[in-house]
Formats: C-alpha cells, sequence, structure tokens
C-alpha cells in the first residue's frame, strides 16, 4: 500500500473531528455511544497498526484491561481520581508492560505472535478472575471522578469524560497517522511483505516490531482508560480472548487502508450490536462471523479498500 | 501422602482429558497447517450432541450402561457431519492462504458455531449424569475418586495408542505423513492431498467432538463451554509444539501438573499458571518442546 493514501486521511480526520464535536450537543445516548465505541476503537487501532506488519494480536485486550484497571485502581484505591492524570496513567503504564513485553514479542511471527499475545494476556486474565480485592469476575466500579479539583457528577461528568476522549481520539489518530506516513512505518510495511529483505536494506525489523508494539500499546491503554471512565467500571472481561477477537474483527474488517477506519468500524459494530442484540440475541455472533467470512472471501484488504481505492501506481 | 495421591491422580486425569481435548487440533495443524480455532465448535457441539442423546435414552428408560456408548457415537456424528461440512463447504476454497488468515477464517466460523449451538440447543443448560454416576467411585490408596474421571487416563492411552498406530501403520496414515513432510512433492507424486485433508480434517474434528462428548456428563453443557477449551487446547499444542503428537502428550502431562499442583497449594494460580507456563516455554523454545524451526523465507 502507498503511504500517500493517507494524505486523504485528513479529510477523514476533519470529518471525524466534526462529529464528534458535533455530538456534544447530541442526545445523551448517542454521545455515549461515540464514546464507547471511539474508546474501544482505539484498540482495534492498535490491532490494525499491528496488521500492517502482518502481525495479528489475539491479545490486544492486554493492554486494554491494563490501561482500564491502572485508571480505576487509582481512583478507587489512592483517590486520584483527575480523569487527565488517570489517561496519562494508564497509558503510560500500558506502554511500560508494552516495551518489556516487546522484548519477546518481537522475536514472533505469524500464529506465534499471535497465540503469544494470546498467552499474555490469558496470564493477565488469571490473575484477575483469581484477585478478590478487585471483584474477581465481577471487576469493580469507579464512583468519582474529578477534573482540576472540581468533581464530576451527573450530565458534567459524562461531558467531560466525553470531551476527553475526543480530544485523546484526535491525538491518537494524528499521532498513528504521522507514525505510519514516517519512514519508520513505511518500512513497517516491508516487514509484512519480506522481513529478510528488510534486514539486508540495513533496518531492523525486530526493532520496529517493538516500536510498532509499544505504540499499540500506548493507545490501546489509553482506549481501556476512556472505556472505563465512560461506563465508571472495569472487569476482567476486557482481557479475555473473545473481547481480543472483536478488536480483530474490527481491525480486519476495516483494513489498513486509514487510521479512521478502526474507528469507523468499531462505532459500526457497536451499533449494529445495540439493534441486533434487542432484535435476536442467539443470532449476533452467526452475524459477527458471516461478516468476517465475506470480508476475508470477497474484499480481504477491508471494506474501507472500496471506500478509499488507494493509488495502485506505488505498488511494485 | 493423601495430599500427593489426589495431585497426582488430578493430574493425570486432567492431563488425560486435556490430550483429548487437544489432540484434534495438532493432528489439523500438523498435516494441513491450519490453526483451527472451530475446534471449540467441535467441542461444544459435541458436548450437546452427547448431552442430549443421553438424556433422550435416559427418559427413554435405557440403562446407564448404553449411555455411555452414546458417547462415542455422538463424536461420530459430529465429526463427520460438521467436519466434512466445514472442510468441503469452507476450508477447501482456502487452502495455501497465509496461516493467519486461516486463523482468523476458523475464528469466524466458531462465532457462527458458538451460535447455531444456541440456535440448535437452546440456552438452558444440558445435564447427563448419567455415565458419570454409573461408574461410581474407587478407592485408590485410601483416597475415593470417581472411576469416570480414571478412564479419562485410559481414553487417551487407547486415543494416543490408536494415532499412533494409524499414523504409522496404515496406509493413510503414512500419505499423511508424506503430505506433512512436503505437501507439493506429495502432489507430484500423484497423491490425491485433497482427499487426505478431508479425511484428516474429519478425524481431528471428531476428537474435539469426543472431547466434548466425554466432557458432558461432568459438567453442565451449557453455552460457551468451547471458548475456555479453546485456549486450553491451544495452551497445551503450543507448549509441546505445534502439529507434534509427541508434544500434545507432554503439554497435556505439564499442564495437568501445573495445575494440579497450584489447585492443591495455591489456589488462587489455578487460572494463570497455565499460561504463564505456556509464555515461559514460548519464550525459550518458540516453536514448542517438539517441533522443528522452520527457515525463513527469501
Amino acid at each position: 500500500m502507498n503511504p500517500l493514501a493517507f494524505s486523504r486521511d485528513r479529510l477523514l480526520i476533519a470529518g471525524l473531528a466534526i462529529v464528534l464535536l458535533a455530538a456534544l450537543v447530541a442526545p445523551n445516548w448517542m454521545r455515549f455511544l461515540l464514546q464507547v465505541s471511539m474508546s474501544a476503537g482505539l484498540v482495534a487501532l492498535g490491532v490494525m497498526l499491528q496488521m500492517r506488519l502482518g502481525l495479528v494480536s489475539f491479545g490486544q485486550g492486554l493492554y486494554y484491561c491494563i490501561g482500564g484497571y491502572t485508571a480505576a485502581m487509582l481512583a478507587v484505591f489512592t483517590g486520584i481520581n483527575d480523569i487527565v492524570v488517570l489517561a496519562v496513567a494508564g497509558t503510560a503504564v500500558a506502554g511500560a508492560v508494552a516495551f518489556i513485553a516487546g522484548f519477546l514479542m518481537r522475536r514472533y511471527r505469524g500464529i506465534f505472535f499471535a497465540m503469544l499475545s494470546l498467552a499474555l494476556s490469558m496470564i493477565l486474565y488469571g490473575i484477575l478472575v483469581k484477585a478478590r480485592a478487585l471483584g474477581s469476575t465481577d471487576g469493580f466500579n469507579i464512583h468519582h471522578l474529578s477534573l482540576l479539583g472540581f468533581s464530576l457528577q451527573g450530565e458534567v461528568k459524562q461531558l467531560a469524560t466525553y470531551s476527553l476522549t475526543i480530544v485523546c481520539v484526535l491525538a491518537s489518530v494524528l499521532a498513528s497517522r504521522r507514525y505510519l506516513s514516517s519512514s519508520v512505518g513505511t518500512v513497517a510495511e516491508a516487514i509484512r511483505e519480506n522481513e529478510l529483505r528488510v534486514e539486508y536494506l540495513g533496518s531492523s525489523a525486530q526493532v520496529l516490531v517493538h516500536y510498532t508494539y509499544v505504540l499499540a500499546a500506548l493507545i490501546s491503554g489509553l482506549g481501556g482508560v476512556l472505556f472505563a471512565l465512560a461506563i465508571g467500571h472495569v472487569d476482567p472481561l476486557m482481557v479475555y480472548w473473545s473481547t481480543s477477537g472483536q478488536f480483530v474483527f474490527v481491525a480486519l474488517l476495516s483494513g489498513t487502508v486509514s487510521v479512521v477506519a478502526p474507528l469507523i468500524g468499531m462505532l459500526l459494530l457497536e451499533t449494529v450490536r445495540m439493534y441486533a442484540m434487542a432484535i435476536s440475541p442467539n443470532t449476533w455472533q452467526i452475524i459477527l462471523g458471516t461478516v468476517m467470512l465475506a470480508v476475508i472471501i470477497f474484499i480481504p484488504k477491508g471494506l474501507f479498500s472500496v471506500i478509499m481505492p488507494q493509488n495502485r501506481g506505488g505498488k511494485s | 501422602m493423601l495430599v500427593a495421591t489426589a495431585v497426582v491422580l488430578d493430574a493425570l486425569t486432567y492431563a488425560g482429558w486435556l490430550f483429548l481435548a487437544a489432540v484434534g487440533l495438532t493432528l489439523i495443524y500438523g498435516v494441513m497447517r491450519i490453526l483451527n480455532m472451530a475446534h471449540g465448535g467441535f467441542y461444544a457441539f459435541g458436548a450437546y450432541t452427547a448431552a442430549w442423546g443421553v438424556g433422550a435414552l435416559a427418559t427413554a428408560g435405557v440403562p446407564a450402561a448404553a449411555s455411555f456408548l452414546v458417547l462415542f457415537a455422538a463424536a461420530i456424528l459430529v465429526g463427520v457431519v460438521c467436519g466434512l461440512m466445514v472442510e468441503r463447504g469452507f476450508l477447501r476454497f482456502m487452502y495455501g492462504r497465509d496461516e493467519v488468515l486461516m486463523v482468523l477464517v476458523t475464528y469466524a466460523l466458531f462465532l457462527i458455531m458458538e451460535d447455531l449451538a444456541k440456535l440448535i440447543w437452546g440456552t438452558d443448560p444440558y445435564f447427563a449424569f448419567q455415565p458419570y454416576l454409573y461408574f461410581g467411585t474407587v478407592e485408590v490408596n485410601g483416597l475415593p475418586y470417581q472411576v469416570y474421571d480414571l478412564l479419562f487416563i485410559g481414553l487417551a492411552l487407547v486415543v494416543g495408542a490408536a494415532l499412533w498406530w494409524g499414523i504409522n501403520r496404515t496406509r493413510i496414515g503414512m500419505l499423511m505423513q508424506v503430505v506433512i513432510e512436503n505437501r507439493e512433492v506429495a502432489m507430484a507424486m500423484g497423491i490425491n492431498v485433497a482427499r487426505i485433508f478431508t479425511v484428516t480434517f474429519v478425524i481431528g474434528t471428531m476428537l474435539g467432538a469426543l472431547g466434548g462428548a466425554l466432557t458432558a456428563p461432568k459438567i453442565s453443557v451449557n453455552p460457551g463451554i468451547g471458548v475456555e477449551v479453546i485456549v486450553l487446547s491451544f495452551a497445551v499444542v503450543v507448549i509441546g509444539g505445534l502439529g507434534s503428537m509427541a508434544g500434545s502428550i507432554v503439554g497435556a502431562l505439564i499442564v495437568g501438573f501445573v495445575r494440579a499442583l497450584s489447585v492443591h497449594f495455591f489456589p488462587e494460580f489455578e487460572v494463570f499458571v497455565v499460561y504463564l507456563v505456556m509464555a515461559a516455554i514460548l519464550s525459550v523454545r518458540p516453536h514448542g518442546l517438539f517441533a522443528q524451526k522452520e527457515g525463513r523465507k527469501i
């Protein structure tokens, strides 16, 4: 894929900003839906970044969960409940864990990367379901949040966390786009095609994988914090492998053409889920599975490759 | 002493169960290079079919001994029907595609099967305790133990031996080995690789369904039982080395003992210790204990 295609993302990002800002005056439920899907969408964006290297993370829920739990634990156990501080802390912890785990992960490719990321996330799941102080399988609630010393309540709380979500989502999208159009991001694409040649050309594939892994974790961790703040609750399901599978689903559906695609994909998923669950809860996964198969078979580059045809000229 | 007996018995029965649940996965990967996420779906279908069959027999007043046979019948039925449908209906169009892509394809199939199970059997739990109670308990070294649980050790041995015999001593098994060695050369030699794949997949499916069917009497069969089995089976086969039969035995034993020890001494570590071992082994031997490393593509 030609990195130039990302220049078209400017329009999409501007569109996203407008929609997100417009939602400030939208009905509550609509804003909440946007808030939740943008938070989770960030994790899908993290999966997509790694997918560009040909790596499928079946355990991105790990960083989603680390972000969410870090924020929730700080707010509940230490009384530090400033939402900006929580966002920074959750992201930082996710990044730190990813930096360490990255030394291990960067040595793996293909299904081994997928399996190991799954194993790492299941370790955390195993710890959390047995941690009674953290509510075991039920998780726990975050009651009090503040911003700059002001306690947040009711409507104001939702508006404040939503505004924070807007800022963080736009920042993440811009950072990802910046990364993908940088020379590092461009070489990343080559790793998927042929890693050995990348190394012949003088770049270390492992270091590039490590970079991307940490960046994806930072974004996913941030997504986890925002999700926890949005619903005021965290539980171990955030790190269960089926949750991670859903992020893979969205990233696959969106393809690797645009950094905004995973966010829109997650919004679509959540919207469809809202209605599907109400109409026929027992066929929801059939819909997911069928759509996934259809995308894999008919549009392997993702739905967005149809909407945003890419510049073929740059590809050999 | 009693604790030691309990740990060893728990470990062995659990290892037997793990082997039965996971061996189909490693067989399919070994021959077809497909990491089959739908395995959990086959497991669930096996469990549901068995539970439904046992329940139907019990209400008809058939003695419990017969219901034991139903478990095997269920596995064969599910193996043939589901295995053929999935392999002929979907997978055969995708051979030769990227391994990671196949994970996603089978994941999609798994999601579909999860809901199909709900549509066919409903969301209420099924109970099939008759075969479990039928065998009663036996005292081992002073510790009363369910005979049915002990059966898992024997069944795992039988299935393991049958597979070994099938792969090393029968014509189709030897053809499988040829296909494992080099798919393209096998094709050039006139071996019908597509048929080998179909047979392998059906057998693998049967094994997955057998794992589920034999577990059904021990648990309440309800939606979601397949989800957990996938990751556990993955852990087992990845520890031993994907595609290695000996590896899956060793993997099952390691996980069995680690889990039994933690259940008895550190119950709060029960869930995560399995994945910790998996991650630890993967970080030292990336391709598991028994598989060879593959060459890099140039």
